[in-house]
């Protein structure tokens, strides 16, 4: 090789090694402006009132909003997770890409995880509000959410099972496990913390989401009685305060909550899939 | 081709001659892949597997060790436990009785009495080789199947797992796949040489390494091809 291509190689490298570190580095200071000026506008309007236990119009207190945003994440899961795992499983372990109605379910979810969520906002409201009259409420607007992750944590179930080594499931069936057994004791134990990193990307959509919402768990910022009472969640509430115009301030209040939490579901999911993952390096 | 009761037998042959899918179909693990189909019959006491057996209960009686090491990501204690608590024992002093026995019987128990609760996937290849063996003997099978075990290790856990393969003789039928010829002439009564998918000879160890009969199999034996 001669010296002047050494060269040209050299200053491309260069040259490439710069644009990545310009990529990261606009990136991370991107987040940490987000972050930082949310933290600066929001901190300050942060007093005892936005904890105040009934929310009235004087204090915009955000504790029903914090409680509902629990409840709705935790219903939303409760239904999203067994189907979308189920789903995954099925496929993975019962089909093996394999057959048009495979290809099918898989095309539907990758549809559905492309579509807005305004419009599966819309979607709840004509069917679960209107049609089967559920009204706003925690159901219809868990259900609807529901729907929204399912693709989320459909596909990265799918690709947790698939990730598990072929052997696995070989040692299990020499031993004489059924396929049922196999999966539940070998399979979906192996691939938990991918499953698990799917649900916390589920959480964080729930979490985060407002527009479906809006349209099918409605705003009424109080204690549910039932799963049929309207409720705003946190995200709402901050949609609310926002377009009201009047609590600017405390939107920023409401949003740093939401950021706090959204931080610490990830930090206990981490820990959690730590936990798991311990001493548990596939082959 | 008859496998006789509480005897070594040995499997070779060149690459792709088939010997590994003959191992497979034994305990019906070629089942699981597509296009699979079977001509002829296998038969385990004079049943045939395809027709006359559950194949999880067929699976109980062959047990299998496979090429790589394939533990399970959970603790010694439970790879063990996993095929007993499948064929239902439950009662815990009679699984702590199994973990034991099949790790004494695999030469492994003295190394992890300590650690059974520790990870699987923590211990050497050798060491994870032999856990395999103690987990496919804890079903107490009759039969049990050995696709090169030894290929993914060094000589030091080869020579150990062919000392626990010979003191296993005592309780079960051994088949075993093997690359290695030496292995074959070292630790096997009968030889069964293949080429080609189909089966060329098969006699008793030494006859098969000292007067072959067919002239592929001296040529393999030789170390002409393969």
């Amino acid at each position: 090789m001669n010296n002047k291509a050494t060269q040209g190689k050299d200053l491309l490298s260069v040259i490439l090694r710069g644009i990545t570190v310009a990529a990261a580095v606009i990136t991370g200071v991107t987040v940490a402006i987000i972050v930082g000026y949310i933290l600066i506008k929001g901190i300050p309007s942060i007093d005892s009132s936005l904890f105040a236990l009934n929310y009235t119009s004087d204090n915009q207190s955000l504790t029903t909003s914090f409680i509902n945003t629990v409840l709705m994440t935790a219903l939303a899961l409760v239904i999203a997770v067994p189907l979308g795992v189920g789903a995954a499983i099925y496929l993975t372990e019962y089909t093996r890409n394999s057959g048009k109605l495979v290809t099918l379910i898989r095309y539907a979810a990758e549809t559905l995880a492309g579509i807005p969520s305004i419009v599966y906002g819309l979607f709840g409201m004509l069917f679960f509000v209107v049609s089967l009259r559920m009204g706003f409420s925690l159901l219809a607007g868990s259900l609807t959410i529901a729907i929204m992750v399912l693709p989320t944590i459909m596909r990265t179930s799918e690709e947790a099972l698939l990730s598990v080594p072929m052997q696995y499931r070989e040692g299990a069936f020499a031993l004489g496990a059924g396929k049922l057994r196999t999966v539940f004791r070998v399979i979906l134990p192996a691939a938990s913390s991918g499953i698990l990193s799917g649900m916390i990307l589920a959480i964080g959509r729930i979490v985060g989401e407002s527009a479906a919402l809006i349209f099918t768990a409605g705003t009424v910022a109080e204690f549910p009685t039932s799963v049929f009472s309207s409720t705003r969640t946190l995200s709402v509430h901050m949609y609310s305060l926002a377009s009201e115009g009047l609590h600017i301030d405390k939107a920023y209040a409401t949003a740093v909550v939401l950021l706090a939490l959204v931080a610490i579901i990830n930090a206990a999911a981490l820990l959690v899939m730590r936990r798991i993952t311990k001493g548990r390096q596939h082959l | 081709m008859q496998i006789d009761h509480l005897e070594i037998t040995a499997l070779i042959g060149p690459s792709g001659c088939g010997k590994s899918t003959l191992l497979k179909t034994i305990n019906r693990m070629n089942d699981l892949i597509d296009g699979f189909h079977i001509k002829g019959k296998v038969e385990l006491d004079g049943k045939n597997i395809y027709e006359s057996f559950d194949v999880n209960q067929l699976r109980k009686r062959v047990g299998m060790v496979f090429q790589k090491p394939n533990p399970f990501p959970m603790s010694i204690y439970d790879n063990i436990v996993f095929g007993p608590k499948t064929h239902g024992v439950k009662a815990k002093d009679e699984l702590d009785e199994i973990v034991e026995k099949s790790l004494k019987r695999a030469a492994l128990f003295d190394r992890v009495k300590d650690k059974l609760h520790k990870p699987a996937l923590a211990l050497s290849g050798g060491e994870q080789q032999r856990l395999c063996i103690a987990r496919a003997i804890a079903i107490n099978p009759e039969v049990l199947l050995l696709d090169e075990p030894t290929s993914a290790l060094d000589p030091i856990a080869t020579e150990k797992i062919e000392e626990t393969v010979l003191e296993l003789k005592k309780r079960y039928t051994i088949i075993i796949v093997t690359h290695n010829m030496q292995q074959a002439k070292r630790i096997s009564d009968k030889t069964a040489f293949f080429l080609l998918g189909k089966l060329t000879e098969f006699a008793p160890t030494e006859q098969i390494f000292n007067q072959p009969v067919d002239k592929a199999t001296r040529a393999y034996i030789k170390g002409k091809f393969g």
